[in-house]
């Protein structure tokens, strides 16, 4: 099972991971990951999430088929919201399962890894003043934490 | 063939998307960013510093180096910040 979502609206991580047990009596564990928007030390009022819609889909559907030819996990749950989103909301959500924890380990934090640098997402920042910050620039960071996986 | 833009880049062209026609030297992605460049000072701001710009021919990633014939669509935008 491969499931990609890209939404505005929120989601509910307990029911999207719900979905890769569904029927099934085969699965040992599930890893989940959500990610949410910060307020920045109270500075931030929200995230604008810009996407390429068609790109955003297809490219995070590639990573997921990337994980799954790399690790013998059972089923991918990938969603990523758009538009504003403010503190305190979730972001970015990926589920992964399978027979045991060490594969949807691995597989959730690639997802996550290659997710930041290589699908067609862009952060704008409302500051709380009513300004805006301007565009999130990428991180090295980042970088090195995908890259570790090559 | 349809050029579209996101983020910083869009903002700085001033459009979303565009019909574009390089002319027949513009071979590469590297040769499509320099062209883009020279059309007037919003582009100039936009690709003046084209190594930091990435690049997708029909909504795939390429490197510079990739040739642009037979692209349908092509993407310019900043390096990505989801998650």
């Amino acid at each position: 099972m491969l499931i990609v979502r890209i939404q505005r609206e929120d989601f509910d991580p307990v029911a999207e991971a719900d979905v890769l047990t569904c029927g099934r009596t085969d699965v040992g564990a599930i890893v989940t990951f959500t990610g949410l928007c910060r307020d920045d030390g109270g500075t931030l009022n929200a995230l604008e999430l810009e996407h390429y819609p068609g790109m955003a889909e297809s490219q995070l559907t590639r990573i997921a088929e990337e994980a799954r030819a790399r690790w013998p996990v059972q089923g991918i749950v990938v969603l990523h919201r758009y538009g504003m989103v403010a503190p305190g909301e979730r972001i970015v959500f990926v589920a992964v399962s399978g027979s045991h924890r060490g594969e949807a380990f691995h597989a959730a934090e690639f997802l996550m890894d290659y997710l930041k640098t290589s699908a067609p997402f862009w952060k704008r920042v409302h500051l709380r003043d009513g300004t805006s910050g301007g565009w999130v620039e990428a991180k090295d960071a980042d970088d090195s934490a995908a890259e570790r996986w090559t | 063939m349809k050029a579209v833009y996101f983020a910083w880049v869009r903002e700085r062209v001033g459009c979303s998307e565009e019909e574009i026609t390089p002319p027949a030297d513009v071979v590469s992605v590297a040769d499509l960013l320099a062209w883009l460049g020279q059309r007037g000072e919003e582009y100039e701001h936009a690709f003046g510093n084209a190594k930091v710009i990435r690049v997708a021919i029909d909504q795939m990633h390429v490197k510079h180096d990739a040739l642009i014939a037979g692209a349908r669509e092509i993407a310019f935008f900043p390096p990505m910040t989801g998650g």
